[in-house]
């Protein structure tokens, strides 16, 4: 039984994490229809800006190494460049292509994922680099003792950032003006632009706080896996959580997140032994195909509202 | 096709004009062919004609959500209180008073009701109180929508989502609203409700309204002023009493003529043939 829960709660944590890179594909496709499937170079990029800030920091500024100082500065020099990169690539590739059909869209965006992943590698250098939040990777010593099972420390911190994240953003989208907005132009363009809601902010916004969410994920997965290209593939393990969560739905992101995390590892343990493991990288999928014949829309995609 | 001189309200300078304004569609389009009218301040316009006359799109090329449907204000102006507004965006309109409901409602479906509503206030940048003010003011006018306040709007009724349509127009604290086919879907009896609201809003608040309508008879015991709208042509224009009495309206939008009923097919074969213009 604690094996079991060892498990799940493991699949869990990382389900979160998979959740968090899910919200920004969410965040987008919401407010203006687009699937970015440059969500996951996004990722990368920023995972690997970050990185090469807090190598070329110290020189440039004689700070410390691995100090914190250095630590804050990268990570508002990479947040401000994943907000110039979000903006910019809603100002240049996709509001040209404003009322074109959406697989003109998605294939924009696809191309902007090979461009943005080789930028990433122009700038800072394509070979793989460690990351290091200042987390240790061993087990919660008290949970050990008490209930005798191995929960990962880096896990569960991060973990819970990315719980406080999807808080803060649930609450701004809730009950600021700005949220409102943005659920107002995620429900109706049209009636969002008949009030006088200026789009184009709206969309800069959406893409800023895409930018910022990518940078959340790529610093946690990238100080799990290390900062390099196998990455962005990562990343699409957010394609199953979509489908499964609805990809129009912040709290179906999450949800379909923890799922999509606590079965892949249930089912390596599990099942794995019966047909030679290396269940975990494509079970996600095969979960996502059969969701799609039962559940099209998902868990909790939009519910499309009909009066009779 | 001036009418300055048939409002008494006009004064020297139009409240609302459009000049002779021509637009089109997909760069290929031509729908509306060089339409001009006016609009008095504090005063109820009604635009009528068939489906496809051009209503909407005079009501679009106003609020400029045209280019979003790749609509294009090929000639002509359009002026508010004296300066040019056919270049602004949507926004910048708002700001200046002037906003548009649309046609078939668009409600923020997954929104509630006062959410919605406070949408509506997204140009103002106003204190908390103030908007609780406009809140109380739309809820006066629309008692129903404090009922349903917290559903989400796309439960709520035909007659509710266009309450709270007109009411989120109102949050923006608009001189002059495009009503566009506001009885569109919906029960007399509510339209009627809707009529006496946009009347008193008129008077009260001293709105002004162009509407956009297929139900001729409703929309011209409201109005004061109105111009019929065919083929993307003005092809007639009037006090609002006089069409009301005007014997080809009367037949070609009541379904009325001089001998009483007539079966909808003789009027078809020798009556609808005739066009005011080709």
């Amino acid at each position: 039984m604690t094996f079991f829960l060892e498990v799940l709660i493991g699949g869990l944590l990382s389900g979160v994490l998979y959740a968090l890179v899910a919200l920004g594909f969410v965040l987008i496709f919401k407010a203006s229809g687009v699937f970015n499937f440059a969500q996951g170079a996004m990722v990368f990029f920023a995972a690997l800006t970050f990185v090469g800030f807090t190598e070329v920091l110290p020189g440039w500024t004689g700070l410390e190494p691995g100090s914190g100082g250095v630590f804050w500065l990268a990570f508002a020099l990479a947040l401000a460049s994943m907000i110039v990169l979000g903006i910019a690539t809603e100002k240049v590739v996709l509001r040209p292509l404003v009322n074109q059909p959406p697989i003109t869209l998605f294939m924009a965006t696809i191309g902007l994922t090979f461009f943005v992943e080789g930028l990433a590698q122009a700038i800072w250098g394509a070979n793989a680099r460690g990351l290091s939040l200042g987390i240790s990777d061993e087990p919660v010593m008290w949970i050990l003792d008490d209930f005798d099972i191995i929960i990962s420390k880096f896990d569960l911190i991060a973990a819970g950032i990315a719980l406080v994240l999807f808080v803060v953003l649930a609450l701004l989208f809730q009950y600021t003006r700005v949220g409102r907005a943005l659920r107002a132009v995620a429900d109706d363009h049209q009636a969002a632009l008949s009030v006088g809601i200026p789009l184009k902010h709206i969309w800069a916004i959406v893409w800023g706080v895409a930018g910022f969410v990518a940078l959340i994920a790529g610093l946690i997965w990238g100080s799990r896996n290390g900062v390099q290209f196998a990455l962005t593939f990562t990343a699409l393990k957010a394609l199953p959580v979509l489908i499964l969560g609805g990809f129009t739905s912040v709290p179906g992101a999450i949800i379909g997140g923890l799922i999509i995390g606590a079965s892949e590892k249930l089912a390596e343990i599990y099942i794995g032994p019966f047909v030679g493991g290396g269940i975990e990288s494509w079970f996600p999928y095969v979960l996502a195909m059969f969701f799609l014949l039962v559940r099209p829309e998902g868990l909790f995609g939009e519910k499309h509202i009909d009066r009779v | 096709m001036n009418t300055a001189n048939t409002t008494a309200a006009t004064a020297a300078a139009p409240y609302l004009s459009v000049n002779n304004i021509e637009v089109i569609y997909d760069h290929v389009i031509l729908v509306l062919k060089g339409v001009s009218f006016e609009v008095p301040q504090g005063g109820i316009v009604a635009l009528l004609g068939a489906n496809g006359a051009g209503k909407s799109t005079t009501l679009k090329s106003i609020s400029n959500l045209l280019r979003a449907e790749r609509g294009d204000v090929t000639k002509g102006s359009v002026e508010f209180k004296g300066a040019r507004v056919d270049q602004m965006t949507p926004n910048e309109l708002v700001k200046r008073g002037v906003i548009q409901v649309m046609e078939g409602r668009h409600c923020f479906g997954h929104l509630t009701i006062e959410e919605n509503l406070l949408t509506g206030a997204y140009t103002r940048s106003v204190s908390r109180s103030e908007l609780k003010d406009s809140l109380e003011k739309v809820y006066h006018y629309f008692p129903r929508l404090k009922t349903r306040r917290s559903s989400q709007a796309g439960y709520t009724s035909g007659g509710e989502q266009q309450m709270c349509a007109i009411g989120r127009a109102l949050m923006a604290k608009p001189e002059m609203i495009l009503l566009d086919e506001p009885s569109m879907g919906l029960a007399p009896q509510i339209v009627e409700e809707i009529f006496e609201i946009v009347k008193d809003l008129n008077s009260k608040e001293r709105v002004s309204f162009l509407l956009a309508e297929q139900n001729t008879m409703v929309a011209l015991r409201y109005a004061d002023f109105g111009y019929i709208l065919e083929n993307g042509r003005i092809v007639m224009e009037g006090e609002a009493k006089e069409l009301a009495n005007n014997e080809d309206v009367k037949e070609f939008y009541l379904g009325l003529s001089g001998e009483g009923r007539k079966s909808f097919r003789d009027v078809k074969h020798y009556r609808r043939r005739k066009r005011w213009l080709s």
